[in-house]
């Protein structure tokens, strides 16, 4: 009978590197990859080149006229000379001093949380209380400012404005719903089916319209509500039934065990939740919230339809300016190019976040 | 009879319509260690379950500590501050380090400083061990050790009774000797246990009563010298032979 022998770690074989070998294993395997390769390639070859002509070999980036720019090429002068109505809409621009000095606060204070070591929490609470305050005063006026109607807010800022108070509010509301449809009182159950299900049932076009037209017709004369708030509310009300159902999807996800342990400890029902159970479930949604707070950004160009001038329909207005007629396609590219970099950078923050909460697989 | 700091009376209970307990009487002693075995679905795990509320039941009474069991939640929640349990599969809180495990509870029920939770749980680690894991994961342990931080946090809102249930059904057979020996030192300290498991070993060496279950029903009831050696009815001896055997 042979002894048993340990046997000797040995190192992973080497893999064979090189292009070569890197591109026979990427991109030519067999003669279907190697045919869909090169088909790729000459769509890329169609496509890229003329593109890549028409936005720099060929473009105007100088600030001059649009007699002055090419044809060929696109005429980013339109892009410049009109920056500030893509940016701040109608904001008298001697005002704009106001917008501006709110982003640089919120990057302040994002900076400032990060580097806080004491009361973290405490501290970052108080901001996100006081926030909504100063940002309101600072973009609407009050307090001695000159106020500037929402009727005059558009642009970029009036598209980062609906879609910050759609994702901040529709998100804990969205939680209340998800929690009351897990909840074991019947009637909360019902209220919280009813609502999300009506809710999803209904194009967010309907939602607006029935905000901005619909709604005033039940209101008593001389009575009126913000356009912008109607439509801030109607769009919260609908991403709330969609983050609820997200939201849902998480607490499923969590053991039976999680709410015995919990339970069995003595906590509360708000503290069981709040402690052990959301943590976790929203932990396990962040891809699909993020998902649906990119849709929400996306969707609030629909605003356009009731007459509040985001930055989609800038293009609209600032093309039909007789001294740069023709001049649209570069509007729109400029706007496609804005809100890929904004919601990018979304879902890049939202991988990191996800990362930084993983700790299933941290071994 | 004030020595009796569980009295559970003519307790029934059903599952939609299976009847799962059947007028239990069992009334357990401060510092007495009660083993509970059983064939699987003979109710065991109910019982104790019922003892913290994790189960509803329709008749009978439960008191814990002078506390009589009822549907007011905070009566509930009393008893479950004095009563910890141990789980099959730990229930340990994946999202939170294991001395954040530790001290969720004595901060949030027992009202405890963030300080000394932390200090207090060090000491319990210590005691079962495991110390030097206090920052990792739940996930990054071996099944062994999971369970005895799950009976470490267990231990660290100094409760009145321990509930085990099958805390070793989970593990590798190398693992179980490491939670068992964490146990039997806890029996030994007087704590009041009450342990659904079926490891016959650890009932013989520290059980003061054995309780046998089957059908929802207490069949026999006696200290481990006679449970093992002169069983009095015929289910029990089968069992014996069964889980004997092996």
């Amino acid at each position: 009978m042979p002894a048993f022998k340990l046997q000797p770690n040995r190192q992973v074989p080497q893999s064979k590197a090189g292009i070569l070998q890197w591109l026979h294993k990427n991109l030519f395997t067999n003669f279907t990859n190697s045919a869909f390769t090169l088909i790729a390639l000459y769509g890329l070859y169609l496509i890229v080149p003329p593109l890549a002509n028409w936005m720099f070999f060929d473009a105007t980036f100088a600030p001059v006229s649009n007699a002055e720019c090419g044809r060929n090429g696109a005429c980013w002068s339109y892009i410049i000379e009109k920056l500030d109505l893509f940016i701040y809409g109608f904001y008298p621009p001697e005002q704009i001093w106001r917008p501006q000095l709110l982003v640089a606060l919120s990057l302040g204070l994002v900076l400032l949380a990060k580097l806080l070591k004491n009361n973290k929490v405490k501290i970052i609470a108080w901001m996100i209380a006081i926030y909504p305050i100063i940002a309101f005063l600072l973009l609407h006026g009050g307090l001695g400012l000159s106020i500037v109607a929402t009727y005059k807010w558009g642009g970029l800022m009036l598209t980062v404005v609906i879609a910050t108070v759609g994702i901040v509010v529709s998100f804990p509301i969205g939680i209340l719903l998800a929690l009351g449809r897990q909840s074991k009182m019947r009637i909360i159950r019902l209220l919280s089916v009813i609502y999300i299900e009506f809710i999803r049932g209904v194009p967010l076009i309907t939602i607006l319209f029935m905000a901005s037209v619909v709604l005033p017709l039940f209101f008593a004369d001389g009575f009126n509500v913000d356009k912008l708030l109607r439509a801030l509310i109607g769009i919260t009300m609908f991403q709330a039934a969609y983050i609820a159902e997200v939201v849902r999807g998480g607490l499923q996800a969590i053991p039976r065990g999680q709410y015995e342990a919990a339970d069995a400890m003595g906590l509360s029902f708000a503290k069981k939740i709040g402690l052990v159970i959301l943590p976790q479930a929203l932990k396990i949604s962040i891809p699909n919230i993020v998902g649906s707070f990119i849709a929400l950004f996306k969707d609030t160009t629909l605003v356009l339809i009731i007459g509040l001038a985001d930055i989609l329909s800038m293009v609209n207005l600032t093309s039909n300016d007789e001294l740069w007629l023709g001049r649209s396609t570069e509007g729109y590219v400029f706007v496609m190019m804005v809100l890929w970099i904004i919601l990018y950078s979304m879902s890049r923050y939202a991988k990191k976040i996800e990362l930084k909460y993983n700790t299933q697989q941290k071994n | 009879m004030s020595k009796n700091i569980i009295k559970i009376k003519d307790l029934n209970k059903w599952y939609g319509d299976f009847y799962a307990l059947k007028n239990i009487n069992l009334e357990v002693k401060k510092g007495e260690i009660i083993v509970i075995c059983g064939p699987s679905g003979s109710g065991k795990s109910t019982l104790i379950r019922c003892i913290n509320f994790l189960e509803q039941f329709q008749e009978g009474s439960i008191s814990v500590d002078g506390t009589q069991l009822s549907d007011d939640m905070g009566k509930i929640r009393k008893v479950r501050a004095e009563v910890s349990m141990v789980f099959q599969h730990f229930n340990l809180f994946p999202h939170l380090s294991i001395i954040d495990n530790l001290t969720l509870a004595p901060i949030w029920v027992h009202n405890e400083s963030k300080q000394d939770a932390r200090e207090k749980a060090l000491t319990i680690l210590d005691r079962v061990g495991i110390r030097d894991q206090a920052e990792k994961y739940s996930n990054q342990l071996s099944g062994g050790q999971q369970q005895r931080v799950a009976i470490a946090r267990a231990l660290c809102t100094h409760p009145k009774i321990m509930l085990f249930d099958e805390p070793t059904s989970a593990l590798d057979p190398e693992m179980i000797a490491e939670v068992l020996d964490v146990m039997v030192e806890l029996a030994k300290g007087g704590m009041t246990m009450i342990c659904v498991t079926h490891e016959m070993g650890f009932a013989k060496k520290v059980a003061d009563r054995i309780i046998f279950m089957d059908e929802g029903q207490i069949i026999e009831e006696s200290q481990p010298k006679n449970f093992f050696n002169k069983p009095e009815s015929a289910r029990l001896k089968m069992f014996l032979e069964q889980i004997l055997s092996k």
